[in-house]
């Protein structure tokens, strides 16, 4: 789960990371007020979206008058921001944070994930702040610093000051950038967080430790134990279609083909929508309904699928272990009485009873193209596609 | 021979007298399974599908020399079983369970290391559909009846993927000696690679069918592995060449962060290391054919 700049820095400033003062702001009227109970004679007005790289996308405004601050707010609320990391589709700002401006002496980067290969918390630290991480280690790899931390025994103050030695830190101010590196570990690891990133982490003129940009994530699986966590998730800047989704117990993820996609388990519905593209399609969709593909995951996910603008043509893939083939026809053809389809429906029936699932479906009145492989089922889903085209 | 698992395995579920463990308790049972007993904290004396119930791993280890156990714990409890598991002397624990937190998989690793290699549990999963030994043994919530015995090592992150495999070998005649669900979490306990050390020991696996997907270093790992040290075929699918970067694809562990994560990219890596592609799910089956096949001649 991904929360907001704002959201994240007041975490951070929790566990002793210093942050320039601010405020959210939800209106321009509301924005200006914040400017001038900030004080002082620059602010930076910033779009709130679930996403990095929002400067290049103009998200990011510095302001000389409470009145600019406004003025920002006013363009900044409502509009639909497109950076690299949102896709074309972008996200929508609804709220803007106002904060005083920093003078800048130095921009650091920190950053904190798991590393799957050492099965540890990684620390990444660099002296060349201010660009992503992919830049940095494209453009000045030397200049990166990496550390492990045994989750066990934690962070140690050695390995923090060693980190803070090797940016070049002034030697009088390495205790405290130590403390903001401890800091940000024990908000990953008590936080149950997959990742922390302060960029920049910049040294003011007058020798401030502060984080300007902060981006956190969280371990979807352990939102059970964090509800201050996980009271902080947007929803508004999640698909609409995924958070339907995700509240019914279906894993899904929206692509930008035109197949839809309903299928038991993660590994084969990666598999059908590989088939699909290799066939010459684009698959509109991921869509889990878990291995057991009951009747009433069926139904949520053929209402899913079909309200998908994009969607023209449905694949199902349902490969049934100890619930048989049958049992998953019959749950198919409930499903859709309740739900109303007006397309191409390819349906592939695998496992257990295999035969009988399909013969329930051919003796039923639901208006259906049969398969019988993967490659099968996605030729035919192509080719359905195809037909339509045509007509 | 087979690995992890054989007839004489005895075997302990844990978590053994909810909905979700009786009910495959039950399915191992009649597969020929030998399970002893299992254990429910505060439920211990009682009897359940015929079998004991015990407070404690330990107990349960004492009273009916298990070897080997099956986990059914919810996520919260998850870890606290596992590692209980692990200090009771099981040498294989098998993890369902989906939805273990990240940080609590490093804390069950962590733990674990202080067992000498000798004594140390081999975790499978979490979030796998398990272990089976055709015709032997089954630890896991698959239908056994889609697995015929045989000589093709099965190892794979998916549930129905690797039923989708196990399939499509039998349709062409083509057994497994045992097949391994190692999980979609990003932390695991047994990596591709520590399972193809087991199958290159193993006498009765002739070639290994690796299913991989995007995400995470393991799979390169383990080509890695198969061209330095082992003389067996290694044959390799990679589910996700849609998958958009940055996405999790379903299982928590399947998302493209770094270079060598995408589906593209392992397939090139393991074509270095020698590995044999199977080029789409559709022909995993047939790709294992040809590869025996080239081993005869």
């Amino acid at each position: 789960m991904d929360i907001h700049e704002y959201q994240a820095k007041k975490i951070l400033s929790g566990f002793g990371i210093e942050i320039p003062i601010g405020g959210i702001a939800y209106s321009p009227e509301n924005a200006e007020n914040k400017a001038r109970e900030i004080g002082g004679s620059k602010w930076i007005v910033k779009a709130q979206i679930h996403s990095g790289a929002r400067g290049k996308a103009g998200g990011i405004i510095i302001c000389n008058s409470a009145l600019e601050v406004a003025q920002a707010a006013d363009k900044l609320l409502g509009k639909k921001l497109v950076t690299k990391q949102t896709g074309p589709q972008g996200k929508i700002v609804h709220r803007v944070y106002i904060e005083e401006a920093s003078d800048i002496k130095k921009e650091l980067y920190l950053g904190l994930v798991f590393d799957r290969s050492s099965e540890c918390i990684m620390v990444v630290a660099s002296t060349e702040g201010g660009m992503s991480v992919e830049e940095i280690s494209k453009e000045k790899p030397e200049s990166i610093i990496r550390s492990k931390i045994e989750v066990a025994v934690g962070m140690q103050k050695f390995q923090a000051r060693e980190i803070a030695f090797g940016l070049g830190i002034d030697p009088k101010l390495i205790s405290r950038t130590a403390e903001v590196i401890i800091g940000c570990y024990r908000a990953f690891s008590e936080l149950d967080a997959t990742m922390v990133e302060i960029n920049p982490l910049i040294i003011s003129k007058n020798d401030h430790i502060l984080a300007l940009d902060c981006k956190m994530s969280f371990d979807n699986n352990a939102l059970f134990r964090r509800n201050q966590v996980s009271e902080l998730r947007d929803k508004a800047q999640e698909n609409s279609n995924e958070v339907y989704a995700s509240d019914r117990g279906l894993n899904y993820v929206s692509l930008e083909g035109n197949i839809g996609n309903i299928i038991n388990g993660a590994g084969l519905a990666m598999a059908s929508m590989d088939m699909i593209k290799l066939a010459g399609g684009e698959p509109a969709n991921f869509l889990d309904v878990g291995g057991g593909a009951t009747p009433e995951k069926m139904v949520k996910a053929f209402k899913l699928i079909s309200q998908d603008e994009k969607v023209k043509v449905i694949l199902v893939n349902i490969f049934a272990g100890i619930n048989r083939c049958d049992w998953v026809a019959e749950g198919i053809i409930q499903a859709l009485q309740k739900i109303k389809i007006n397309m191409p429906l390819v349906i592939r029936l695998a496992g257990t009873n295999v035969e009988k699932g399909n013969k329930i479906l051919k003796e039923s009145k639901i208006n259906y193209i049969e398969a019988s492989t993967l490659e099968d089922a996605a030729n035919k889903a192509v080719k359905a596609l195809k037909e339509l085209g045509k007509n | 021979m087979s690995v992890l698992i054989d007839k004489k395995t005895k075997i302990l579920v844990q978590g053994f007298t909810g909905k979700f463990g009786s009910f495959h308790a039950e399915e191992m049972i009649k597969y020929g399974t030998n399970i002893v007993g299992g254990v429910t904290p505060g439920k211990g004396g009682q009897t359940h599908l015929n079998l004991p119930v015990f407070n404690t791993v330990k107990e349960a280890v004492k009273n009916t020399g298990a070897s080997a156990s099956i986990l059914f714990v919810p996520p919260a409890f998850a870890a606290d079983s596992a590692m209980e598991a692990a200090d009771a002397g099981i040498k294989t624990c098998v993890a369902i369970t989906d939805g273990i937190p990240s940080h609590d998989m490093i804390k069950i690793k962590r733990y674990m290391r202080r067992y000498s290699k000798t004594e140390k549990m081999t975790l499978i999963g979490p979030n796998c559909a398990g272990v089976i030994s055709p015709g032997k043994a089954m630890l896991g919530i698959m239908p056994g009846h889609i697995y015929k015995e045989g000589n093709v090592g099965i190892i794979g992150r998916s549930g129905t993927l690797g039923y989708e495999a196990a399939q499509q070998l039998k349709n062409l005649n083509i057994g497994v000696s045992t097949s391994v669900g190692i999980g979609g979490d990003p932390i695991n306990g047994s990596s591709f690679k520590d399972i193809l050390e087991k199958f290159e020991q193993d006498n009765e696996t002739e070639v290994v069918l690796m299913i991989g997907e995007i995400g995470g270093p393991q799979e390169v790992v383990a080509g890695q592995f198969a061209k330095q040290n082992m003389k067996k075929p290694v044959i390799a699918y990679i589910a996700g060449l849609t998958a958009p970067k940055g996405r999790v694809m379903g299982h928590a562990g399947a998302i493209v962060s770094a270079y060598g994560e995408s589906a593209v990219e392992k397939v090139e890596l393991l074509k270095e290391c020698g590995v044999i592609i199977s080029k789409n799910p559709s022909i995993m089956g047939e790709t294992v054919k040809l590869a025996l096949n080239g081993k005869k001649n």
